[in-house]
């Protein structure tokens, strides 16, 4: 499924990456965050959105950078360089995340900044949309987001263009060992 | 057709860079189409989304009823109205209310419907599109031309233009950079805006919950940055249960953008809060404006299946060659001739209802199952129900309903030598006859027509008899071709039979909105046809054998004749095209084909009535294979030759280019022979390669093959 799932991924321009556990996972975004240089001048910022792959992570464990904030707000995603959120499901036969954005500082972090980085437990990537919709419907969620790929347009001359209004790269960690998916 | 209308349809073809990116645009669109729906059986998927949405349909109002209940419960607002100018003012109350400044609209194809950024701009509210293709359109102050790429016409060094200007900075054509301009200029706006609108892909009953497909990302800030957000829809997209979301979704960005799944989709089921923790507002209108009218109509409900996904007007040769300007300023290409003719009104679609030449490609792809070239039939048929006949048509569908008048005036022509040069009354028959005055190398009419010939055959007396039917074209014009026929048949030990009683198909008259004169016209062909006991009813004109075939129940019973019904359907039931026919005749070891000899490459031009209305295109491949001939395929094989029966009289101006692109990709081949199966075509690209000069061979299926047979 997960083979499956990044060849469609990729196929549209997201980048995937495959760790093995949570706190490999936390040192992929250390990395990211170096790599990206973050930093607290305006336009270099990182946000992160609420996850629950971070319950339960003792503070001393949860990435500390400067620039990085936990306190989503618009203005500062505005900002933003880098949102970093959680997605609950993935699918295969389209490449496509599937977050709960229910609350607005989920869409923030994921639609305003250059760069999305969405965390994903390998487990929860299902074959199709018919799956998904079994575990994740209106029922359970206000706003059901479908992320697949980057922002694109071929608006001008059928030419195909990334990042008009929402992010120009979207960057995919699979999380292995986050047991049986927190969102069962 | 009016002289403005025409002029814009010369503009249009002339539009070297119009026409140019349209046409590499959907040869593009084809393949990739083809691509995104590997490994899904389209025909079984746009059957579910047709059921959806016809469910949908025949339940409007319960519908939206029970939307509403559900939009409501979860909090939102729910405002339903038939009458656009209320969507609008409800709009304005809500905006004013909340003292909105500015708005940002995602794309919305009801608000175009209803011109509303125009109302509130007029009510002193700045409104931005933020789709890239609607905001183009907006600082050029122009409408949409397609529905999904609503910039499509421009060209990136008019983009820049138009952005030079808005600021005020000399910008280079250089696509990627343009796109950022866009991002910097609207990100500010986004920021903000009071209010955001919206339209939306499907709106779900059961669970009240908005759909929204797009690909920039643009939606998702209108449906979360400003604190109110309005969502426009017709009521037409309207399901009934959430199962059927994810159906529509299979088929919506495959279908509209050849993609698996657009960037994002978001379903939104009532209002979420804002940033600040405060309820977000949220508005939705769910617009009628004629369609729970056109729900009750028979025919006309299917279009309510549409998902405006576009790709009808992607595989059109008409669209591709004048681009969606020449069709009115919201929908456009063939469904957006039935939209027009509905949400403005039937006059509306006086001129662009002429310009579907009935070829059916968008048919074939459209995933919501609309016969759109019967629905544009059906408002030529109303149009003339409603203004009745142009004076002259009439005069001439009255003498083709007269057989011995008609085939007199043939025969005179004949004699005539130069057929038809004076007398207005004869120079505008429909179809054929119009065509041979046209001053383009056509055919004169036979100096003996086929029945004439065909009473000088000598036959075998079989026991199996076949009744031929001929047509117009085939009779007084391509004789040979009948000849040939009856050859092949009784070589297969069947005698053809030609009951003289029978006479033109009606489709010219059918094909321009007169369903009366067809309907006399099926009843005295079925007669005649029926008279005679055989087996088979054979043709070897595609259109006459759909008429025959489909067209004749259809039409008999569009005038309420239907005590014709059963004999309608008992020839129809023995109709067959020659192809197919032959095709079994070789099949049962009852016809073989001389061997040993390799008689070069032929390519082979399908007819749009055989492909795509009576789905044969393997047969005459397989039969000219077998005669000796290697079938070699040209570019884009299934595409209309421009004919179109009338149509290359009424618009040579669509009609010439679409055969030189069709003379083109014959040529393209090497081969020195292109075959076909309809007399019409034969006449279309015989004429055009005569014209041309090229030395390839233009024939009917039935000539080459005659000569191949066994004894
Ligand atoms: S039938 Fe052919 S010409 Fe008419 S709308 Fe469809 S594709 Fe266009
Ligand atoms: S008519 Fe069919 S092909 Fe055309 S936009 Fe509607 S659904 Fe798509």
């Amino acid at each position: 499924m997960f083979e499956a799932f990044k060849t469609r991924a990729e196929g549209v321009g997201a980048e995937v990456h495959r760790v093995a556990t949570r706190e490999e996972a936390l040192l992929f975004v250390r990395w990211f965050l170096e790599t990206e240089r973050i930093n607290e001048s305006p336009g270099s910022g990182a946000l992160w959105a609420k996850s629950a792959l971070l319950d339960g992570v003792p503070e001393s464990e949860i990435p500390r950078h400067p620039g990085l904030s936990h306190d989503v707000s618009r203005d500062r995603a505005a900002q933003a360089k880098l949102g970093i959120s959680e997605a609950q499901w993935g699918v295969a036969d389209t490449g496509s995340l599937v977050l709960d954005q229910g609350a607005p500082e989920q869409r923030l972090v994921s639609s305003l900044p250059t760069i999305h980085l969405a965390l994903l437990p390998t487990g929860n990537i299902l074959a199709g949309k018919a799956q998904v919709f079994e575990k994740m419907n209106p029922a359970t969620s206000k706003y059901i987001a479908f992320i697949t790929g980057p922002s694109r347009t071929a608006d001008i001359e059928r030419v195909l263009t990334i990042g008009v209004h929402g992010p120009e790269r979207l960057v995919i960690v699979c999380i292995d060992d986050v047991e049986g998916g927190p969102y069962e | 057709m009016n002289k403005e209308f025409k002029a814009k349809i010369d503009r249009a073809v002339n539009n070297a860079n119009l026409t140019g990116a349209l046409g590499k645009f959907s040869e593009a669109y084809k393949v990739n189409r083809a691509k995104a729906y590997e490994g899904i059986d389209f025909e079984e998927l746009r059957d579910r989304v047709a059921g959806i949405k016809s469910e949908a349909a025949a339940d409007l109002d319960a519908l939206a009823a029970e939307f509403q209940r559900n939009a409501e419960a979860l909090g939102a607002k729910v405002f339903r109205t038939s009458d656009p100018h209320q969507v609008k003012e409800y709009i304005l109350k809500v905006a004013q209310e909340a003292g909105v400044k500015t708005v940002v609209k995602s794309k919305s194809m009801a608000t175009e419907e209803i011109h509303l950024n125009p109302y509130l701009v007029k009510n002193g509210i700045s409104v931005a599109e933020t789709d890239l293709g609607e905001w183009i359109i907006q600082l050029a102050g122009q409408t949409p031309s397609h529905m999904v790429m609503p910039a499509i016409h421009l060209t990136k060094e008019e983009v820049a233009e138009l952005f030079s200007k808005e600021v005020e900075e000399r910008l280079a054509a250089d696509i990627p950079r343009l796109v950022k301009v866009a991002r910097n200029e609207l990100r500010p706006k986004f920021l903000a805006a009071d209010m955001g609108i919206s339209g939306g892909n499907i709106a779900v009953a059961e669970t009240g919950s908005i759909v929204l497909v797009t690909n920039e990302g643009n939606a998702r800030l209108v449906t979360t940055l400003p604190r109110i957000h309005v969502a426009v829809i017709g009521v037409e997209k309207l399901i009934k249960e959430f199962a059927g979301v994810a159906p529509i979704l299979e088929a919506l960005p495959r279908s509209a953008t050849a993609q698996l799944l657009t960037s994002y989709v978001s379903i939104i089921s009532g209002p979420t809060e804002n940033e600040d923790g405060s309820p977000k507002e949220l508005h939705i209108v769910l617009m009628d404006n004629r369609r729970s009218e056109m729900a009750k109509d028979p025919k006309f409900k299917q279009a309510l299946q549409c998902i405006r996904c576009g790709s009808c007007l992607n595989v059109c040769p008409i669209f591709r060659l004048v681009g969606g300007h020449v069709f009115g300023d919201i929908y456009t290409g063939g469904i957006g001739t039935i939209l027009t003719a509905w949400f403005d009104e039937l006059k509306k679609s006086e001129d662009i209802q002429g310009l579907c030449i009935q070829c059916g490609n968008c048919t074939q792809v459209c995933p919501g199952k609309i016969d759109i070239p019967e629905l544009i039939l059906e408002i030529r048929r109303r149009l003339v129900l409603e203004q009745g006949q142009p004076f002259m048509q009439k005069a001439i569908f009255s003498v083709v309903n007269n057989r011995r008048m008609f085939h007199g005036m043939l025969r005179a022509a004949s004699l005539a030598g130069k057929p038809f040069t004076s007398g207005k009354f004869i120079r505008h028959l429909p179809m054929f006859l119009a065509e041979l005055t046209d001053g383009r190398s056509l055919p004169a009419i036979a100096d003996k027509p086929f029945r004439d010939q065909f009473r000088d055959i000598k036959q075998p007396v079989c026991a199996e008899k076949a009744v031929f039917y001929a047509g117009c074209l085939m009779d007084f014009a391509y004789p040979e071709m009948g000849v040939a026929l009856v050859k092949l048949l009784n070589k297969a030990g069947i005698e053809v039979l030609f009951p003289e009683e029978q006479t033109c198909c009606g489709a010219p008259a059918l094909y321009n909105g007169a369903y009366e004169v067809a309907a006399q016209n099926a009843a005295d062909n079925i007669t005649a046809l029926l008279a005679a006991n055989a087996r088979y009813v054979v043709s070897a004109c595609p259109t006459c054998t759909v008429a025959l075939a489909h067209d004749f129940s259809k039409t008999l019973e569009s005038v309420g004749k239907t005590e014709w019904l059963p004999k309608a359907k008992e020839l129809a039931a023995k109709t067959v095209d020659l192809s197919t026919l032959v095709k079994r005749l070789v099949d049962e070891g009852r016809l073989s084909f001389k061997e040993g000899e390799q008689l070069g490459a032929v390519t082979y031009h399908d007819s749009c009535h055989l492909k795509r209305t009576l789905k044969v295109f393997e047969e005459p491949r397989e039969l000219l294979e077998k005669a000796g001939y290697q079938v070699t395929e040209m570019f884009e094989c299934d595409m209309c030759c421009g004919m179109g029966g009338s149509y290359s009289i009424k618009l040579p101006e669509i009609s010439a280019p679409i055969l030189q692109r069709k003379l083109a990709n014959i040529k393209e081949t090497g081969a020195r022979v292109v075959a076909m199966d309809c007399p019409g075509c034969v006449m279309q690209i015989r004429g055009g390669m005569d014209q041309d000069g090229a030395q390839v061979r233009v024939q009917h299926s039935v000539e080459l093959l005659v000569d191949r047979i066994k004894e």
